[in-house]
């Protein structure tokens, strides 16, 4: 086995196969159609026709996501990251401007102390801002294309078959895994996919079958679409996501993100409730980016999904494979860009490796690793941050480095770089926390700290 | 062509690549087409157009040379650059990224060919 120079094995053996892969006439299981389980299908077909394997597909989804409000939706703020944007475009996955309501070419931090712009060195559209179904529950018309929509198209269209039915039961049988649907036989498959989510309740069928595999840890999100209309978003809110470093107890991070004719406000934490909730929508920070007439509609359409903040440390089995938020993510952003890279991991796996618990661990393991070992640092990162957004010294300090930097070109830019990557999730955690550490941005930060604390003395 | 969409619109005739100069990126067409052209002696000689999924500039991603040839929009064209940095490091993560460019540079080269052949034998 010969390895790649990231420590993956890439090139298939005789002596590397476990004897379980896929043969022409197999047949496929794909229990949830997201990003994740459409990612899969796409790539995995791609994958077998190059490689000569006749497999077909079955993707497992009762939900239609022309419809509006949750019961067609994902529901997550509907962020596709700038890596992942140019990611598909290099695998020829063009997003059309039907589904991509906004393209985000700037980041608002917003902070007691003052609101500073970061904008890309490029000046250029680079983040999508999507509706995972056709829009909110309130929407009249609906004028744009479901993202979760648009890639399920192209898995059919790449020989997916959509198998519209909610699945009802699942079982491992003489060591081969099978689903049954309420209409349908029980049906036995050469692999199942798991891409359901977190969500789902088969993950907990699964926590029994598998001995190994514990469903990923969780916690909440509020997500809540207030309509504006697009004259009016572009005016208050423009083409930026407006970030929120806010003192607010059990807040991990919030956002208001612009949309079509909507902006979607996003919380995260532990700890989210009604009060939380009337507390950031009324803070100063909050109303100052916001239209001057706008109150908050009750009806809006909202959701409180759960998301993964701790992969499953071993998301296979025979002939089972876990991706995306059932399996491993990325802690607190760019859920859809780890939904991607780990479709893609487990399907050239499945088609150039095998499909055994052992291939899994060889092969789709590692990725998952890398993943889960920078979510660690990244959650490092997010409690240095949460502390410091807690002293006014320093949140002073960090806004002037920030606005200190606007005129300077792209690699002096170092904290709106780190807040960037950051908030964007276009680069790994341990990337950004290694880039703390350039003597050149600790000197300006201690510099920017000095004068932060002789303001606060002079004007208390 | 919607301005809030994502990559840049460029104007009919805007330049996207100079020839000659140092480029760190490629581009991938989102909508439109654009015209990839050599200037030589004052004058321009068209070398292809490329449309919506195509790259451009993906040498400067391999090479350390200066661009080859200039890229302008025909008509109203939107333009998504791709950073090397990040393209670079995903391609140690997944390999099979490079594919497609492979495949595209590779249907370049039998078109050059093809030229190539058309000009020795005069037709």
């Amino acid at each position: 086995m010969r390895k790649s120079s990231t420590g993956h094995d890439w090139v298939h053996t005789e002596e590397a196969s476990t004897g379980v892969e896929l043969r022409d006439g197999d047949h496929v299981a794909v229990i949830g159609g997201g990003p994740a389980g459409t990612f899969f299908s796409y790539f995995f077909l791609d994958m077998a026709e190059r490689a000569g394997l006749e497999v077909s597909v079955d993707i497992y989804e009762s939900r239609d996501f022309s419809g509006v409000g949750p019961a067609a939706c994902n529901m997550c703020g509907g962020i596709i990251s700038e890596s992942l944007v140019q990611h598909l475009a290099t695998e020829g996955i063009i997003l059309p401007s039907t589904v991509v309501q906004r393209g985000i070419d700037s980041y608002v931090l917003h902070m007691d102390v003052g609101s500073v712009r970061l904008e890309t060195p490029l000046h250029e559209m680079r983040i999508g801002a999507v509706h995972r179904a056709s829009g909110p529950r309130d929407l009249e018309k609906p004028t744009w294309e479901s993202f979760d929509g648009f890639l399920l198209s192209l898995a059919c269209k790449r020989g997916a078959r959509l198998v519209r039915e909610r699945v009802t039961g699942f079982d491992i049988r003489d060591g081969v895994p099978g689903i049954q649907t309420k209409s349908s036989e029980y049906k036995e498959y050469n692999l199942i996919v798991i891409a359901t989510g977190v969500n789902s309740r088969i993950l907990e069928r699964c926590r029994e079958l598998l001995s190994d595999y514990n469903p990923p840890r969780t916690t909440g999100t509020y997500i809540c679409e207030y309509r504006l209309g697009a004259g009016v978003i572009t005016e208050s809110l423009g083409n930026s996501m407006h970030v929120f470093l806010q003192k607010i107890p059990g807040l991990e991070f919030a956002a208001i993100i612009p949309k079509g004719d909507y902006a979607s406000v996003c919380l995260l934490g532990d700890r989210i409730d009604a009060d939380m909730v009337q507390s950031f929508l009324n803070s100063p920070e909050v109303r100052g980016c916001m239209p001057n007439d706008w109150r908050p509609d009750d009806r809006s359409c909202r959701c409180s999904p759960l998301i993964n903040i701790g992969g499953s440390p071993r998301p296979f089995g025979d002939r089972i494979v876990f991706i995306g938020d059932a399996g491993v993510s990325r802690l607190y952003k760019d859920g859809i860009g780890a939904a991607y890279r780990t479709a893609k991991a487990a399907a050239s796996t499945a088609v150039f490796q095998g499909v055994s618990a052992r291939d899994f661990e060889r092969h789709y393991l590692p990725l998952c690793r890398e993943l889960k070992k920078d979510n660690g640092i990244g959650k490092l990162v997010f409690t240095f941050t949460k502390r410091i957004k807690g002293i006014g010294i320093f949140r002073r300090a960090i806004y002037h480095m920030i606005e200190g930097e606007q005129g300077m070109a792209g690699k002096s830019r170092r904290m709106s770089m780190v807040m960037w990557d950051l908030f964007s999730g276009s680069a790994p955690y341990r990337e950004i926390l290694l880039r703390t550490f350039h003597p050149a941005f600790l000197v300006r930060l201690f510099w920017h700290t000095i004068h932060s604390i002789m303001y606060t003395s002079k004007h208390g | 062509m919607k301005s809030a969409s994502l990559g840049k619109v460029y104007r009919d005739g805007e330049k996207i690549i100079a020839q000659g100069e140092q480029g760190d990126c490629m581009y991938v067409v989102q909508e439109g087409e654009v015209e990839v052209y050599v200037e030589k002696g004052g004058s321009e000689v068209r070398l292809a157009v490329r449309r919506e999924g195509d790259f451009i500039g993906e040498m400067a991603i391999f090479e350390r040379e200066v661009r080859s040839a200039s890229v302008r929009a025909l008509g109203s064209a939107r333009i998504l650059t791709i950073d090397k940095r990040n393209f670079l490091r995903r391609i140690q993560e997944d390999p099979s990224l490079a594919f497609r460019i492979v495949q595209t540079m590779s249907g370049r080269i039998r078109e050059l060919s093809e030229e190539v052949t058309r000009l020795k034998c005069g037709s």
